[in-house]
């Protein structure tokens, strides 16, 4: 698995070349997460996908070619903070709620709906701890789940920021022999 | 000044340098044909927009500047796929515009309505669809910057027909491209460039792999200079013909499936490959655990995707081929080499012998004959454009082309039909010069209408088609790989000769050795486009050949006796 960040235009169809591009590269994306930036006309994707780091290379190398990409980095050798946010509808009767509050506790997620039969909890944190509360939380029944899938930020002085435009570019020669 | 979209287009076009534009008109491109009327830019209408796309492009190729071709929305558009992936797998500069349905009906499904933007994004380096007049003239500008930049390719440009009407003020200053900004990447570092300069001066059997990146940054003057420094023998991949002369002792000719076999071996024996805008194709290295075991690799590219894609390298210098090797050529220390040279002329052995060139006269007409006496009695010097299969390899083998941008073929994509539209866009392009479409039977039925397109135009061109009642690169497939069993390649085609006259043409056909120079002669003295069918022998195979995924150096040779010989007296 490969974690790569990029900073594309933030306008329409962008999201399409990245997702055509890793699809005619024969890559599988685990999971795509896309939001805005500080800068509105930037938009910062969060990619992680099964490959290796050739795949890795070959991805990053074939994004920054997109006009729209204004920086591909594959980010997975350094040191990384990731984040991943789980809503979870889980059944909650009389019975089953203190042993459930618990279990909340534990995983530090939140309680953010109260319906009669059930509760909606929250959960960010690594995957690997929201698949761990998931694990704990089947027996209970699960009724929905929606993730936003990773984020990740490289971590203290190790800063991957958007290029700022430096001027006009030159034009190429007129239509003529070079 | 207030100006429609469509005559801001036409405006941009000309600013840009364009002089001509190959398209078919249509519904929802009207606008901009009504304001090319108006303009002083040369039409060129073709009978397939697929033609449109493969004249910009032998447009581009001759000229090494930008081509361009026009359509319609809908069935117009998807026309060009075919051209424009040519384009993206050569990394040919060509701009398409095409018209689309008037922006309030997009996603209507609208008559002749399709998303072609859609369509052609994975086959084209940038598209963009444009809704409003104002972002006309900065859009085209942006097209022609990104098409004819870095790794050149394909732009699409697909303008609404309320973008083309709509009017609006026509400022060229403020209409600069506004491309999103990139990262500046630090292309190699001063180690990586040391280490190349390291691996340059202490090999002791290099081989350059010369590719077409030479000659689209214009370096074939300091590429010379590289060789001559180094003493380094030079293999070309097909579409890298041209940008180093055959004639010259260190170009050793082509490497690859149908390279010629000392190539491959020098090759497979080498200690050093010096590969220069090239992108190892599988046509080229064969099988990959097999390939140049021995040789470490330095590779110089523009494009940073196509590093450690196929073969992994132990230097990789990433940039414009013209500036890395104006770096690298001071630190280069004269080596004579001369063991090495002489043992790849060693490896030429028997080839000689074996070359049908040498093999006795038997009157019959064989392709590699035509192809070298074009060769001879064009003396080199024309722009010749093939077609795909089997006379395009033989073209790359017996025409030897000293000057860059004179052999024009379609390598990546290897596209049947483009022989003959891309040698009208050659001729526009490079109108002082002799210009032939050397084209199979099979590739030549694929785009035939063109001659109309040739006739309207009063151009001249000679056309050579080589005809052997099949589709031979397929056919020499399945003789063999497929034990004869010739499924769907044998071929009817029309009278050629007879077809050429009735669109106009004088058209010849050719079936003993004795008349090709003669007819040769004639179609080159002739002020209008002359078409030749030469019946060659029907089931010749090019040699020699590695089979596909097979090792570089295990090729299939020319049996040295007899030669087949099966071509049906017509």
């Amino acid at each position: 698995m490969q974690t790569l960040v990029a900073y594309v235009e933030n306008k329409p169809g962008v999201l399409n070349r990245v997702a055509s591009l890793a699809r005619r590269l024969a890559i599988n994306i685990d999971s795509l997460t896309v939001g805005p930036t500080e800068n509105e006309e930037v938009a910062r994707m969060t990619i992680v996908a099964h490959t290796d780091e050739k795949g890795a290379h070959r991805l990053e190398a074939s994004l920054e070619k997109l006009v729209d990409v204004l920086l591909a980095e594959n980010i997975s050798e350094r040191s990384l903070l990731e984040r991943d946010l789980a809503l979870i509808k889980v059944l909650a009767d009389q019975q089953s709620r203190p042993h459930l509050m618990e279990l909340i506790k534990v995983f530090r997620a939140r309680v953010v709906d109260v319906a009669p039969e059930s509760l909606i909890l929250e959960v960010s944190g690594t995957v690997d701890k929201i698949d761990g509360l998931l694990e704990v939380l089947r027996p209970f029944g699960v009724l929905e789940m929606a993730r936003t899938g990773r984020i990740a930020m490289t971590r203290g002085g190790d800063l991957l920021r958007p290029p700022v435009a430096s001027g006009q570019q030159q034009l190429p020669e007129p239509v003529g022999r070079k | 000044m207030k100006l429609a979209g469509a005559e801001i287009l036409c405006e941009s076009l000309t600013r840009l340098g364009v002089r001509h534009i190959f398209g078919y008109p249509g519904g929802a491109i009207l606008p901009v044909y009504d304001a090319l009327g108006k303009s002083k830019l040369h039409h060129i209408l073709v009978r397939h927009e697929q033609g449109a796309t493969h004249m910009a492009d032998g447009y581009a190729r001759a000229s090494g500047g930008v081509g361009v071709a026009m359509a319609t929305s809908g069935p117009g558009a998807t026309n060009m796929v075919t051209g424009i992936a040519t384009a993206m797998l050569d990394s040919s500069p060509v701009v398409c515009i095409t018209g689309q349905v008037s922006s309030k009906l997009l996603g209507s499904d609208a008559f002749q309505e399709i998303d072609i933007t859609g369509i052609t994004m994975p086959i084209t380096k940038h598209n963009v669809v444009v809704s409003r007049a104002e972002d006309v003239a900065r859009t085209i500008r942006e097209a022609f910057l990104i098409a004819n930049s870095g790794r050149p390719g394909p732009v699409l440009v697909d303008i609404t027909k309320d973008a083309q009407q709509a009017s609006t003020e026509f400022n060229w200053d403020a209409s600069a491209p506004q491309l999103p900004p990139k990262r500046q990447r630090n292309n190699h570092d001063q180690a990586e460039f040391d280490r190349a300069v390291e691996l340059l001066n202490s090999a002791k059997r290099p081989i350059i792999l010369a590719g077409r990146g030479i000659m689209l940054s214009g370096a074939m003057r300091v590429f010379e200079q590289f060789v001559r420094a180094g003493n380094f023998p030079v293999a070309m991949t097909l579409l890298g013909i041209g940008c180093f002369p055959a004639k010259d002792p260190m170009n050793l000719g082509m490497m690859g499936m149908h390279g010629e076999a000392w190539v491959n071996h020098a090759i497979q024996e080498s200690d050093l490959l010096v590969a220069v805008g090239m992108r190892f194709d599988d046509r080229v290295t064969g099988d990959l655990r097999t390939y140049a075991k021995g040789a470490r690799k330095i590779h110089i590219e523009i494009d940073r995707a196509e590093i450690n894609k196929n073969v992994p390298v132990d230097a990789a210098l990433i940039g414009d081929a013209r500036e890395v090797l104006e770096k690298l050529l001071p630190a280069l220390e004269k080596h004579e080499r001369g063991d090495w040279l002489a043992h790849i002329r060693e490896l030429r052995g028997d080839s000689a012998v074996r070359d049908i060139q040498n093999l006795p006269d038997s009157g019959h007409l064989y392709a590699a004959h035509v192809i070298n006496d074009l060769w001879k009695e064009t003396r080199g010097e024309a722009i010749v454009v093939t077609d795909v299969g089997q006379h395009q390899m033989w073209e790359a083998q017996y025409y030897h082309h000293d000057q860059p941008r004179t052999l024009i073929t379609s390598g990546g994509l290897g596209t049947m039909g483009f022989a003959l539209p891309a040698a009208i866009g050659a001729k526009f392009a490079m109108p002082g010069s002799e210009v032939w479409a050397v084209v199979g039977d099979g590739g030549f039925q694929m785009t035939m209408s063109e001659l109309a397109t040739i006739v309207q135009e009063k151009i001249k061109i000679n056309i050579a088609i080589i005809n052997n009642g099949y589709l031979g690169m397929v056919r020499q497939w399945q003789e063999f790989f497929y034990d004869k069993r010739y499924v769907a390649t044998p071929l009817v085609a029309p009278d050629f000769a007879a077809l050429a006259n009735a669109f106009g043409i004088r058209g010849e056909r050719i079936t003993s050795r004795g008349d090709v120079i003669r007819t040769i002669r004639s179609a080159r003295e002739s002020s209008e486009t002359v078409l030749i069918d030469f019946r060659v022998e029907q089931e010749d195979s090019v040699y020699p050949m590695v089979p596909a995924g097979g090792s570089l150096h295990e090729m299939i040779r020319r049996p040295n006796n007899p030669l087949v010989e099966t071509a049906t007296e017509p």
